[in-house]
Formats: structure tokens, C-alpha cells, sequence
């Protein structure tokens, strides 16, 4: 046995026991029948997935594509500029792309934790709104689809922001020049020559704030309270409270079935990864 | 640099990712429950260091960070360095997806693998089970960081030590271990914060007894108006920052 192989033994078997069995697990639970008293058991079925055709969850799922649609292209078009403006910041760059990446690495919870404190009702917002009489009583700023959004483009704009930043930085900026020279209007030479050199970042980004706002959990359950209930909400709902864990299970398994076919369309031409 | 229309964008930018989090740092100091600003004072951070079940949960939080770390560091380089060389095609595939699979269906399964363990095992959900858990979603990070070090530097060190007549465990001990000491340190950071903030999956997989700080905190959010939550959150934010700060010195470190 080679010293790689004891190397990489432990991690192969963490990586089998705690990821691939349990998935594994969730999968025969997927295709399982609820028991009367919850757990699960036979027959085989397909009715967990079927149930997806049911508009009151096929519309949880509807919903959920929305929201991390728009999360997405807000964060790409408030993220490129950003970007942009680090690729071209010259020797204050690397503090300038700290500042991003700061409050991305500071606790996840907690930055969902200030839209609480900021937009309910005794919140900040309201209590300047109030005191200067612009309103009479607080206005509802929690607890609804725009509030979950802006939670999500919060926690993702720097994870945005990044991959397109370096594509950005390896732009030469003597073709924007040139595209100048030659008479390219600015929007000409956006679209011809800017797009195409940052889409691999593009897509990462794209990939890298759809994916976890597609299964987020925490955001729409503490920014939307019941009133924005999605996939990732059911997910947690049906192995808790509802304790039907076949349809769960499905549930899991289609955001997965998503979130697969996202890495291979991002990492088609490139290597892997890690 | 002169302001220009994109600088004003950027500075707008930066205030919407950091406002917040310096509002609610300042709110801390308040000495009023409500979001009226009344006096300076520490009273919230006596109310929050003076909460028995938050120091409990505090210390539990550290606890499983701290095993968490330890173990998901050790296993993560070593197979950073098992994979630098040569691939390892299923391992960096499962280890990919694993890092892209979203937090709550990571914490369903493995709350699935738990109950059927536990139906043969007879145990229960506790701290070891929060560390396992922990440990599956940290090795990804800490694979990735090493593995990043380890593409900077120059294999021909470890040929040079070979070539000397030194054994793979001598050259990896003696020569690469040591020059990527920056990079697992950086990864223990990452994994130790990673663990510290998670609620998602840890919420799931904690028992009675294993209540962590991301959980009280969650649950206080959820009821409403305490600002000891506030000054808590500050800790937090101020702590986690300066263990970030330091773990993106030594990543590039040279």
C-alpha cells in the first residue's frame, strides 16, 4: 500500500459514510411509502416525486426558481459593476477586495440577524420613518418575498462578485482601447468584447448565487417568516413537523437533481472544481 | 482617485455589505430596548455574558468547533496531498458535489443515516453526532485550501528530498509538511468558523444536550426584540473577523 493511498483512506471514508451512504439513504427513502405513524416503508413508489405535479408544491418549487432567479440577476448586475471597479483599482486592490470578502466570511447567521433587526416593525427603518412623521404607524417590511430577496442578494453579492472580478482582472485592457480606437461605441464594446472575456466568471457567478438561494433555508425561514415558504423550508418541515420523510426525501433529491445539472453546465469546459 | 460615478457606485456597494452589520454593532452599546438610541452602555453585553444557557451553548459551540477542526484538518490534508499528484476521480467528484449540495438536504440525510445508526447503536443525537456532521462539511473546505497551497509550490523540493534517499513519509514529514503550515492553519481557521456559525445542519443533528450558539441565537431572532442578541452577534462578528483576517494573512503568506 503506498503512503498515498493511507493519505487518502480516512477522507475517502468520511466522504462514503457521512455523504454518499446518507444520500444513498435519502434516495431508497424517496421512493418510499409514508407509514401511518410517520417512518417509511413498502411498497416502492414514484408518488413522493409525483406529488411535485400538485400545484400547492409544484408552486413551492415555482417559487423557489423565481426568488434565485432574480437573487441571481440582481447580483450579477450589481455585482459586475463592482467588479469592474476592483479589476481597475489599481494598488488598493487587495484592501478593496477584503472589504468585500470580509462580511461574506463573518457569521452567515448573523448578517441574516441585521435585516431582522433593520426592517421589522420596532426596526430601524421604521422607527426613523416614524420619527420623522413620514409614516403614521410601521410600515410591513418583513416577512415578505422582498425581504427574503434582499436577504439573498445580501449573502450572495460578494460570492458574485468574485468570480467575475477575475475574470475581469485577466482582461487586457488594450482590446477596449483598441475597440475604441476603431470607433466601437462603449455599448459595442461591452457587448463584444467585455461579455464574452468575463462569461466563464459570469457563469460561476451565476452558479455560485443561484444554487444556494435555490436551497436556502435559513433566509426565507428568519426574513419571510410562513409567508415565503420554499423548497429548502419544505425540505426541513417535512422531516420535522410534518414527518412524512419519503416526500422529503424527493424534494431533496430534485433540488440535488438541479443543483447537478448547474456544476456540470458551469464546469463543462472547464477542470474541476477543486 | 477621483470620485467618479463608478466610485460612488462602489462606495454604495460597500455600505450595503457592511452597514448593517455596523448598525447592529452600534445598537449593541444602546443602552434602551427599543431601536431608539438612548446612552452607551455594556448593559447588554452583562445581560448576554450573564445568560446561563448562552454560555452553555457558547461553550458546546467551541467544543464541537474545536473537534471538528482538529479531525476535518488532519483528514483534509492529508488527502490534499493524496490528491495533489495524482487524481483521485471519485473522491474529487464526491467531494465537489458535497461542497454545491445545499446545507439542509447535507443535514436531512445525515439526520437519516443518524436514525438508522441509532436504531442498531442504541444511542442518540448529542455532540458527537453535531461533530460528525461538522466534520463532513469541513473536510471539503479544508481539502480545497490545502490543495490550493500545495498547486503554488514545487514538487521538485520532494524529488530533491527522494533523491537524497529520504523515504515518501520522511520527505512529506520533513520537507512539504512544514512548508504548508500557512495553508493548514488557514484551512483550521476556515473549518473552526465554518463550524462555529453553522445552524442549518447542526439544528437537525443536535440533541437535548448539544444546543450550540448559532442555535439560541436563531431562536432568539425568531421570537423578536432582544438586544442581547445584538451585542452577542458583535462578539461574534468582531471574533470570527479577526480569525478571518489572520487565516487570509497566512494564505498568502509566501
Amino acid at each position: 500500500m503506498t503512503l498515498r493511498r493511507i493519505f487518502l483512506a480516512p477522507a475517502a471514508l468520511v466522504t462514503i459514510a457521512l455523504f454518499l451512504v446518507p444520500m444513498a439513504i435519502v434516495l431508497a427513502y424517496s421512493l418510499m411509502t409514508r407509514g401511518p405513524y410517520g417512518g417509511q416503508g413498502m411498497p416502492w413508489t414514484l408518488e413522493n416525486y409525483q406529488r411535485f405535479f400538485d400545484p400547492l408544491y409544484g408552486e413551492i418549487l415555482l417559487r423557489s426558481f423565481w426568488i434565485a432567479g432574480e437573487t441571481t440577476i440582481l447580483c450579477l448586475v450589481l455585482g459586475f459593476p463592482l467588479a469592474w471597479f476592483l479589476s481597475r483599482s489599481g494598488k488598493r486592490r487587495d484592501l478593496y477586495l477584503q472589504l468585500v470578502m470580509l462580511p461574506f466570511w463573518t457569521s452567515f447567521l448573523v448578517r441574516t440577524y441585521a435585516w431582522v433587526f433593520l426592517l421589522r416593525d420596532t426596526g430601524l427603518f421604521n422607527t426613523i420613518l416614524l420619527s420623522l412623521d413620514l409614516i403614521t404607524e410601521p410600515i410591513p417590511l418583513l416577512y415578505n418575498h422582498g425581504a427574503v430577496l434582499l436577504g439573498l442578494v445580501y449573502c450572495s453579492l460578494p460570492l458574485a462578485i468574485l468570480p467575475i472580478y477575475s475574470t475581469l482582472e485577466r482582461l487586457d485592457y488594450a482590446l477596449v482601447e483598441a475597440a475604441a480606437d476603431l470607433g466601437a461605441k462603449p455599448f459595442e464594446t461591452f457587448r463584444k468584447i467585455v461579455i464574452p472575456v468575463s462569461a466563464p466568471g459570469l457563469r460561476a457567478a451565476a452558479f455560485l448565487t443561484f444554487v444556494p438561494s435555490l436551497g436556502t433555508y435559513l433566509t426565507s425561514d428568519l426574513l419571510g417568516g410562513g409567508s415565503t415558504i420554499l423548497i429548502g423550508n419544505l425540505v426541513q418541515n417535512q422531516f420535522t413537523t410534518a414527518r412524512d420523510w419519503p416526500f422529503g426525501a424527493a424534494a431533496s433529491l430534485i433540488l440535488m437533481a438541479i443543483v447537478l445539472i448547474g456544476l456540470v453546465v458551469v464546469t463543462r469546459n472547464n477542470e474541476d472544481i477543486l | 482617485m477621483r470620485p467618479t460615478a463608478l466610485g460612488l457606485y462602489a462606495t454604495a456597494i460597500y455600505a450595503f455589505l457592511h452597514l448593517p452589520l455596523l448598525v447592529l454593532a452600534v445598537f449593541s452599546f444602546n443602552s434602551s430596548r427599543l431601536t431608539h438610541w438612548e446612552s452607551f452602555s455594556l448593559i447588554w453585553y452583562k445581560t448576554a455574558l450573564g445568560d446561563p444557557a448562552l454560555m452553555e451553548a457558547t461553550f458546546n459551540s467551541l467544543v464541537i468547533a474545536a473537534f471538528a477542526t482538529v479531525l476535518s484538518t488532519s483528514i483534509g490534508t492529508l488527502a490534499a496531498y493524496g490528491l495533489w499528484k495524482k487524481k483521485a476521480r471519485w473522491l474529487t467528484a464526491s467531494l465537489s458535489v458535497s461542497l454545491v449540495t445545499p446545507e439542509i438536504v447535507t443535514a436531512v440525510s445525515l439526520l437519516a443515516l443518524f436514525q438508522i445508526l441509532f436504531r442498531v447503536l442504541r444511542l442518540q443525537l448529542g455532540m458527537h453526532t453535531v461533530v460528525l456532521a461538522h466534520v463532513s462539511f469541513c473536510l471539503v473546505y479544508v481539502v480545497m485550501v490545502v490543495l490550493a497551497r500545495l498547486r503554488t509550490m514545487d514538487v521538485s523540493f520532494e524529488e530533491a528530498a527522494a533523491d537524497l534517499g529520504a523515504t515518501p513519509w520522511q520527505a512529506f514529514c520533513y520537507v512539504t509538511l512544514p512548508m504548508l503550515k500557512p495553508g493548514i492553519i488557514a484551512a483550521a481557521l476556515l473549518a473552526f468558523t465554518t463550524s462555529l456559525d453553522d445552524y442549518v445542519i447542526t439544528s437537525l443533528v443536535a440533541g437535548v444536550d448539544s444546543e450550540t450558539l448559532p442555535m439560541i441565537i436563531y431562536g432568539m431572532a425568531r421570537r423578536g426584540v432582544n438586544p442581547a442578541v445584538n451585542a452577542i452577534s458583535t462578539i461574534i462578528v468582531f471574533g470570527l473577523g479577526i480569525l478571518i483576517v489572520i487565516s487570509q494573512r497566512l494564505e498568502q503568506q509566501k
